[in-house]
């Protein structure tokens, strides 16, 4: 079966279960980096009037810069998954099976930076992103890590509840799930797309305009509620 | 059975599954409940179980995404693995990290000699030929390594004055710089153990140069004893970083049966347990370097402190967690 081109990965788990994973590509990676360098540069800031203390102030401070510069992403990942950049960015560290990135893996792929940023900028990190399928840097390919979008916010769409109508007999699962998208997310794109997309899913029925939408809705209705008296 | 009929009939269980999940994700709470959620593992399997059914049932896609991402959340608490972090720290240095450099052990060798060959060969070079030491480091470098390590200055080691409080200064400096050292040379091991390589040369090279140098001055009565103390375990630390970095150079360049990719990830698996060793053991001497080295303490007494090191780091890497080691 030929790959879809899209950036979800299905993992199987042992309930049987495919979990969809959604990888990240090179661009909000690179923002959420400038971001948590925006982050270091600020708790740098914070640590810095420690100098005051002339020798120990000192020490501390270089002992910052080594945690900032070596362990602070390996902290944040390993406690909660994400980088305070990648959290803003919506992203999080998982091992490729979708569990939690653990210390080694986060350590793996965090040491390995140094590698994936020669010879400027992440060039080898960027160029081992656009060869893989799932956007791997050197790093992630060694500690089998992936970076991927965190979770959505559970916001479910509800199905407006319109006079149901069955159908015509024999549509393709493909079409009967096109059909349920668009009664859920129909209402967030224009008036005048959302006729043009029912024109394509009722236009086999003859209905246009106004009409397919509400052709379509009442499709729906049925294939989630079913018929008014019940059976269906 | 229709959606509708579907989510009337689960959805209880997936609100106390999701309040379950809200709890597990806080981590100020998740320690008090992970005990009490006896039934998680029971409603975890249910949701994927309902997971399955929605789709194959042909529900909307915004139920079937939903019920998605709570399998998903769950997926990671229940395959999360739990560790007690100062046990298992413990136990990574008492057991794991010398059992592992020994199954290394061809390597970690080769390592150690990349190292330390070139390093006592261009000490007995230096010390016999005055003008080496200028094909390594340029006139302005020697000429200050001199001052730091001339012995008619009253204190010997790398900073002028020093007391208690430049010691914490120093001790920061050498965290940072040795272990940011061990980090590079482990990581350069990925440019097919090129990487690797160099640093240990170049590292083994100037470290020889330096120390015959100094000797060929007769500064050596100030820099051997300044040495002495840490340079048993920062010396086997790079050494061992070293020979983490060969590790994933040899998974790229000698996979075996496996492909690059599943050999890089097992050897890079075995290579940070040796980093992660190499690391406390630079920070270890890093201790020693700023609050002994350069201590008031007599030549003699730091010539012993340096022979007890190298025996103890001898007998912890061979001796240390062996009962196991024939265990995976």
């Amino acid at each position: 079966m030929p790959l879809p081109i899209d950036t979800v990965r299905l993992h199987e788990t042992p309930e049987g279960v495919d979990l969809a994973l959604r990888v990240a590509g090179p661009a909000p990676r690179a923002i959420a980096y400038l971001l948590d360098v925006v982050v270091r540069l600020a708790l740098l800031l914070v640590v810095l009037p420690l100098a005051a203390f002339s020798g120990f102030g000192t020490g501390l401070i270089l002992l910052a810069l080594f945690g900032l510069e070596w362990l602070y992403p390996v902290v944040f990942e390993v406690r909660s998954g994400a980088t305070p950049g990648k959290r803003i960015m919506g992203l999080m560290v998982v091992h490729d099976d979708g569990t939690p990135v653990r210390v080694a893996s986060s350590l793996i792929r965090n040491l390995l930076r140094t590698v994936d940023f020669l010879p400027i900028l992440y060039g080898v990190g960027l160029v081992s992103m656009l060869v893989d399928r799932d956007f791997r840097r050197l790093g992630d390919l060694a500690a089998g890590t992936l970076v991927v979008y965190a979770d959505a916010p559970p916001a479910k769409p509800t199905i407006s509840r319109v006079a149901p109508q069955p159908p015509p007999a024999g549509l393709p699962f493909e079409a009967q799930q096109a059909i349920l998208a668009f009664a859920e997310r129909g209402h967030a794109v224009s008036d005048a797309r959302r006729i043009e997309l029912a024109e394509i899913l009722a236009g086999g029925v003859g209905r246009q305009g106004e009409a397919a939408v509400a052709q379509v809705n009442a499709w729906a209705a049925w294939l989630a509620r079913g018929a008014p008296d019940g059976r269906g | 059975m229709k959606q509708d009929a579907f989510e009337a009939a689960a959805s209880p269980i997936w609100t106390n599954y999701r309040a379950m999940l809200d709890a597990l994700e806080n981590s100020r709470q998740r320690r008090a409940h992970v005990p009490t959620f006896t039934t998680f593992p029971h409603l975890h399997r249910r949701l994927c179980s309902d997971y399955a059914l929605a789709r194959s049932r042909r529900y909307s896609p915004g139920l079937i995404a939903e019920l998605e991402v709570l399998v998903r959340r769950g997926h990671r608490q229940l395959y999360r693995r739990r560790s007690a972090p100062l046990r298992s720290v413990l136990d990574f240095m008492a057991r794991r990290f010398p059992r592992t450099l020994r199954r290394h052990s061809a390597v970690v060798w080769i390592a150690a000699a990349l190292f330390f060959l070139p390093m006592i060969g261009m000490g007995i070079a230096v010390h016999q030929d005055a003008d080496l030491v200028y094909s390594l480091l340029d006139a302005e470098q020697v000429a200050e390594l001199e001052s730091l390590y001339d012995p008619a200055r009253q204190t010997p080691g790398r900073a002028g004055e020093r007391q208690a409080d430049t010691d914490v200064a120093m001790f920061g400096f050498y965290v940072m710089n040795n272990v940011g050292i061990g980090f590079r040379t482990f990581a350069g091991g990925l440019i097919l153990g090129l990487g690797s390589l160099v640093i240990l040369l170049v590292n083994g090279l100037s470290i020889g140069a330096v120390a015959g140098h100094l000797t060929r001055l007769d500064y050596g009565a100030t820099f051997w004893p300044f040495v002495s103390g840490h340079g048993p375990y920062e010396l086997t630390a790079i050494a061992i970083c070293g020979a983490a970095g060969l590790l994933l150079g040899q998974a790229l360049l000698a996979p075996g049966q496996r492909s690059r990719l599943a050999a890089l990830r097992a050897n890079a698996r075995d290579a940070v347990i040796l980093v992660g060793g190499a690391a406390v053991l630079l920070v270890f001497a890093a201790v020693i370097e700023a609050f002994w080295s350069a201590g008031p303490a007599p030549s003699a007494l730091k010539y012993s402190v340096g022979v007890l090191g190298w025996v103890l780091v001898a007998i912890y890497l061979t001796l240390a967690g062996r009962a196991g080691d024939d265990a995976p």
